[in-house]
Parts: C-alpha cells; structure tokens; sequence
C-alpha cells in the first residue's frame, strides 16, 4: 500500500520540535519526538491526529502549516522542505494547503462583513476574471458547505452563528481549491446539533472535491466518524496509528485503552469502563523510557529503559508499545504505509 | 405544574431539596428585554444528580447563576421561586445570601479551577473559604462543632483524592485536574445540600475527565448533596445523572429519568439531538438539526422549536405548549402529546402505581 510515484503533497520525516533549552530556560520541553507522516496525493485521504493537551498535536498542526521550524528533519511539500520554498513555491504551497482553525470567532475581523474572507483568496489568487464570476464562485462556494448566499453576504461576523461562522471558513478553505486541508480542532467549539453538518461538510470536501484532510482533534469520537486512519499522539510521541477501525475498536496501546474507556458514552447503559488511569507515580521514568510508563498500568523494566519503537502488529496497525514486541519493528518513518486506502464513499 | 416525584404506595414523601419554580431570568439589553431564562420549573429530592443540558444559549448557564443568586446587570432575575429546603433564596436579604452560598448551595463554576488565587496555598484557600462562614463545620456524626479550619484541609483533600502535601502547594505547581479536585474539596468543605455544577471539565481531557466526575460522584453521594450537573455533552450526563432535563431557548423541553431519555426521547429536539450524536459503535452518517434557535429578544409565539420541528402542526405556531408529566415521570413540553387520547385518559388512576417505576428514589428518611 505504498504511495505511488508522486511525491506526497505533504511528508513530514523524522521531525522533533523542542521548545526551551535556551539560554536562560535551561529545560527543554519536547512537542514531539522523530515524527514521520506522509500524506500521497492520490487517493484522497483523511487522517485523524488525535491526542489530548500536551500531546503535541497542534505543534504538529504548525510544522506542517510552515509556522514554526523544526529542530530536526523536514517537513516536505511536494517534495520540497517547507522551511526553504521560494517565493513562487511559497504562493503554491499557501494554495494548495488550507488551514481550519478552532475558534471561527477570532479569525474574522470583525469590521469587515463575512464577504471579505471569501474575495480575498478569490483576489489574491486571480480565481475570477470579473467581479460577478468572482460572486458566482462565491455563492456555489458557500452552497457546497451547505449555506444559503442570501442568508450569509453581507453580514456581519457576530450576526452568524458560531456553525455558520465555521463552515463559512470551511468555504474560505474550499474556495481556492486546495490539495490539502490541516483541519485543527474545527467544531470543538461549535454545539452537538451543528458539529454533525460542519463534519459532513469536511467529509463531503474530501469525496466529492477530493481533498485531503488532516483532522487535528482531543475527540476520539469525532476522529473515529471523520477519519480513516489515526495517529494517537500521547507526549510527542505516536502510541498507536493505523485504520481507525482496528486502533478505535480494539485497541493495544495501554493508552488508548485508557482513551477510548475514559469516552463518556451518549449510552447510560455503556457506563465507563475499563482501566483508570494507574497513576504509577512511583515508576522510575526518566527521558528514555516509554512515555505513557509512568501511567501506564502494565509497566515493565523495559519500558523503563527505552522508548518502545512501532510494532506491526497487524497489515494496518502499529503500536509503540513493549506488549507487542512478538511482532515485527518497522521504521517511523514508515508509518503511514499501515494506512488503508479510502474506502469507496458509503 | 412542578415536575417533582409524587408520593407513592411504596414511595414515602420525600421533600424536595431544591424546588425551582416559573424562574424567569432576562438580560436586559438596549434592544428589549433577553428572554434567557423563561419559566423554568423543576424540583430535586436529596441526594439526586439532575443533568440539565442544551446547546449555548439555551439558557443552561443563567440558571446555574440564578440557583446562586449570582446574575449581574444587565442580568435581573424577574420572577418565579428557589426554594432551598423551605427557604425561599430570592426573597434572603444579601447577607443571608452569602452565609448561605457555599454553605447549602455551591457552585463549581466553568472554568472554576482558573479562578484559584495564584498567591495563596492551597490550605490558605481552603481555610479562607471556611472561615468566611464562621469556620464551622460539620462532623461526621451529624453535630456542628467549631473546628479549626486547617484540621480539616488534609481530610478534605484525601476525599477528592489528592495528597495531603498538596496542602502546601501553590495552584502554578498543580495539573488542571488537580486544581478543579480543590475547587471540589472547597465545594464540600461545608457539606451543602446542592452543588451545581456547571460544565466542570469543560477544559479537562477525558481521561482526567472521568476522574473528576467518578470524584464528584463520590463525594456527593459521601455527604448526600444533589447535584445538579450543567453542560452540553450527552454523553457526560447519560455517565453521571439520574434525570435529565433538556433546555431550549430559555425553557426547560423534556424532564425524565435518563434511561428512558435515552431509550426514548419523547420531544422531537431530544430525538434529532440524540440522532446527531457520534458514536464509537459505528460509523454512521452526520445528521445534524438543520435551522437555527430563535433570537431571544423577539421569541416567536408558539413553541420555540416549531420552525426546526419535523413533527411541526398547525397549533404549534400559536398556542405554546407547557411542560407535563405525558406519562409517569415523564416531562415534556410538545403537543404531539397532548390531548391525543395519549395514555393520558385511561391510566390517569394506575399512575400513583407506577410512580415507582425508573427514575431516581432517595432512601426514604426514617
């Protein structure tokens, strides 16, 4: 299931970003750890990055956005280090990868009505010869996110709802037609009735305009609906990735056990379940071992002494865990060959 | 009309801890009056851990703040009862408010854990919070007895689960989670009869999550405080309530034990909300509710959710249906079930039988 001969839209190979460890903050905090993801050009894809705070998610969701550099390894697009595009490769690149934030408040300004974030891209990229294509454009945009134009032009941020406000920045991303959308945290703030539609529109960006997604979030609930496979991030590090059939269903990780016992099910008969967390306080961890071992229920002295590398454990799964060692090691940097090719849309 | 369990044949009476009745919280703003808060009744036994859930701006948050006597200009609350073992809170001067803050009614407020002072240890915390009640507390065995405030922080601490040392501990040197278990231990320093709870993990991860919520558990059910649980997450209730009730634009829509929610939700809003909800069972398509929540300034006449309602009828628009018990123990506020030879009828006399059947039951007294 390897990638084909294209270069991946996006690669991120053998990336560690750390923070502090300067001059005057001597401890250095590392977002993440030797993280390699590949994301191919074909078939579109969607994968889902899931991790709570401090898992280095959204220092993930920056690299691969160009916003912060890398400590060490590359982050690629096209095959080309993100850090060292041209002018020319830099204008590509901020076209053809899209980004979603959180907040759909903070990203408008609120002087200016919605319209504007939607002429800018159109403008700046020379989408439309004449201003009424530019409004055409706009208004099959807004439609294919499931707005109605009328109801959307020419108001005013605060005159939207927060789900109105977040898939008018679904059809800001959309507009241009990217490669590639880096969706973080896009309905965590939106209510439970409107984060369905937001989610379909995502889901309908990647089947019928076949752009891939990467769907950045702490929800395993929402990443196991939306994603086809799945990387849980625990410290900087990957736990488990693969289908998210097999990671979400039946889990190996002791963490994501832990993570998907820990869901609090919409089912009063479904009551959590499962490990808490252990707590194990007393494990003697230090830089080198596993990152999970100092909560991790079944904690052995190897888990201690190293960090474990990724298990194959099955055609489309990996676990970074000791548990496992039975089966074969693969490189980080080949994670992403785990992952399952789009299934044919539903 | 309070929805409140009724004596039964093998239900003892049981007084209600808290009885709200016909609240009504309006923020008033230079374009009219906010209808935040519109003639909400409900009532809890001791003991009970009541859910009340809807999305922002339903209304859920006021009344939290109202229970308080918390809301602040433009804020006004307007009307109606909250009665906390027999005393009226809104007619208690302010002063009588405050001793009885904390001391019979507690909040744990959003984001509480943030608002720990960063200046003060954590015991000097605890023990301002007690001293500003007179540093009384109870005793296990039921008598009131001055007690020195800092004897009581290490027992306070160990029942949320955190450590004694964290006693000497500044809020910078604490996880989140264990922050909001101080927030928690500070809730229960004075034993009160009702904590509410107002999205308390809003900002936790759900691992820490399920800690907070299995400890909150566990301390209410220790000193037998009702809980009213406020949030937007179906899941956290289905976990934690007996009952739960389901706000709409400022009104309380459906009121039930939360099996039978679940089971069968009765008004279509809690059917759509429940249908949009993702699941880790399967993978299924996204349903949304398609429309909007009517603006609170202007409420259209009729019901609040007529125009997203699938079952929508022509007396919807005009006549706004009031919240009633449409079989035993169950609340709703729609007309598809009223009137409709529903049940209603018939077993009116076998209901006092069944009043037994779900919902929660406190121990009878005695």
């Amino acid at each position: 299931m390897a990638s084909n001969a294209a270069p991946p839209i996006l690669e991120m190979r053998h990336v560690t970003k750390a923070f502090g460890g300067g001059l005057f903050d001597r401890a250095q905090v590392v977002a993440l750890a030797d993280f390699s993801l590949t994301i191919a050009d074909a078939p579109p894809s969607i994968t889902a990055i899931v991790g709570e705070s401090g898992s280095g998610k959204t220092t993930l969701a920056r690299l691969l956005l160009g916003l912060v550099e890398p400590t060490s390894g590359e982050v690629l697009f096209d095959g080309v280090d993100v850090q060292k595009l041209n002018r020319q490769g830099w204008k590509e690149y901020l076209r053809q990868v899209q980004v979603i934030f959180q907040d759909p408040y903070e990203v408008y300004n609120p002087f200016y009505k919605v319209d504007q974030v939607l002429e800018t891209p159109v403008r700046k990229f020379k989408l439309a010869p004449s201003r009424a294509r530019e409004r055409d454009l706009i208004e099959e945009t807004l439609q294919a996110v499931g707005l109605r134009p009328e109801e959307t032009l020419g108001r005013y941020p605060h005159q939207l709802s927060g789900g109105q406000r977040q898939r008018v920045m679904v059809a800001r991303a959309l507009i241009v037609r990217p490669r590639i959308i880096i969706a973080d945290e896009p309905v965590s703030m939106v209510d439970a009735s409107l984060r369905a539609t937001i989610l379909a529109s995502l889901v309908k960006l990647n089947r019928e305009f076949g752009i891939s997604l990467v769907y950045i979030t702490h929800d395993l609930t929402t990443a196991y609906q939306v994603g086809e496979n799945i990387v849980v991030l625990y410290r900087g590090t990957v736990a488990e990735a693969g289908s998210v059939e097999q990671v979400v269903r039946e889990p190996r990780h002791p963490y994501t056990q832990l993570l998907v016992g820990s869901v609090p099910r919409a089912d009063p008969r479904h009551p959590w379940q499962g490990e808490r967390d252990a707590s194990g306080e007393a494990a003697r961890a230090n830089a080198r071992s596993c990152a999970f071992a100092d909560r991790c229920p079944k904690t052995m002295p190897i888990c201690i002494e190293q960090h474990p590398p990724l298990f194959q454990t099955d055609p489309d799964r990996v676990v970074a865990c000791y548990l496992n060692r039975e089966a074969p090691v693969i490189g980080g940097e080949e994670l992403s060959k785990v992952f399952v090719q789009a299934a044919s849309p539903a | 009309m309070t929805p409140r369990p009724e004596a039964g044949p093998d239900r003892p009476y049981v007084p209600p801890v808290l009885q709200v009745e016909d609240l009504r919280v309006y923020y008033h703003t230079l374009r009219g009056p906010v209808r935040a808060v519109d003639g909400v009744s409900f009532s809890m036994p001791p003991g009970e851990r009541l859910g009340l859930v809807g999305e922002s701006g339903s209304g859920k948050s006021t009344i939290a703040l109202s229970l308080m006597r918390m809301i602040k200009p433009p804020g006004r609350i307007e009307g109606g009862r909250v009665i906390l073992d027999g005393v009226d809170l809104l007619a208690l001067s302010e002063e009588q408010m405050r001793r009885t803050r904390l001391a019979d009614i507690a909040l744990v407020a959003q984001g509480a854990m943030n608002s720990l002072n960063p200046v003060k240890r954590v015991r000097d915390q605890i023990a301002d919070a007690l001293a500003s009640h007179g540093g009384v507390t109870a005793s296990q065995n039921g008598r009131v007895r001055a007690r020195d405030p800092r004897d009581v922080v290490p027992d306070l601490l160990q029942r949320v689960g955190l450590r004694p040392s964290v006693a000497g501990m500044f809020p910078h040197q604490l996880s989140g989670g264990m922050k909001q278990r101080v927030v928690i231990a500070i809730t229960i320093s004075l034993q009160p009869k009702v904590i509410v709870a107002d999205e308390p993990t809003s900002a936790l991860d759900v691992v820490v999550q399920r800690q907070i919520m299995e400890t909150l558990r566990a301390v209410q059910e220790e000193i037998g405080a009702a809980v009213i649980l406020i949030g937007h997450d179906m899941g956290l209730m289905a976990q934690f309530v007996h009952r739960l009730g389901v706000m709409y634009a400022g009104e309380l829509i459906e009121l039930s034990d939360v099996l039978a929610i679940f089971d069968e939700p009765l008004h279509p809003y809690t059917q759509l909300l429940i249908a949009s909800l993702p699941s880790l069972e399967r993978k299924g398509v996204f349903q949304g509710i398609p429309g909007l929540p009517p603006s609170l300034l202007a409420k259209p006449t009729g019901c609040p959710f007529r125009s997203r309602c699938p079952s929508a009828m022509s007396v919807c628009t005009t006549v706004a249906p009031t919240l009633r018990e449409v079989r035993p123990l169950r609340w709703v506020s729609c007309h598809l079930y009223e009137e409709s030879g529903d049940r209603r009828q018939e077993t009116g006399a076998e209901w006092q039988d069944q009043q037994a059947v779900g919902g929660y039951q406190p121990a009878a007294s005695g």
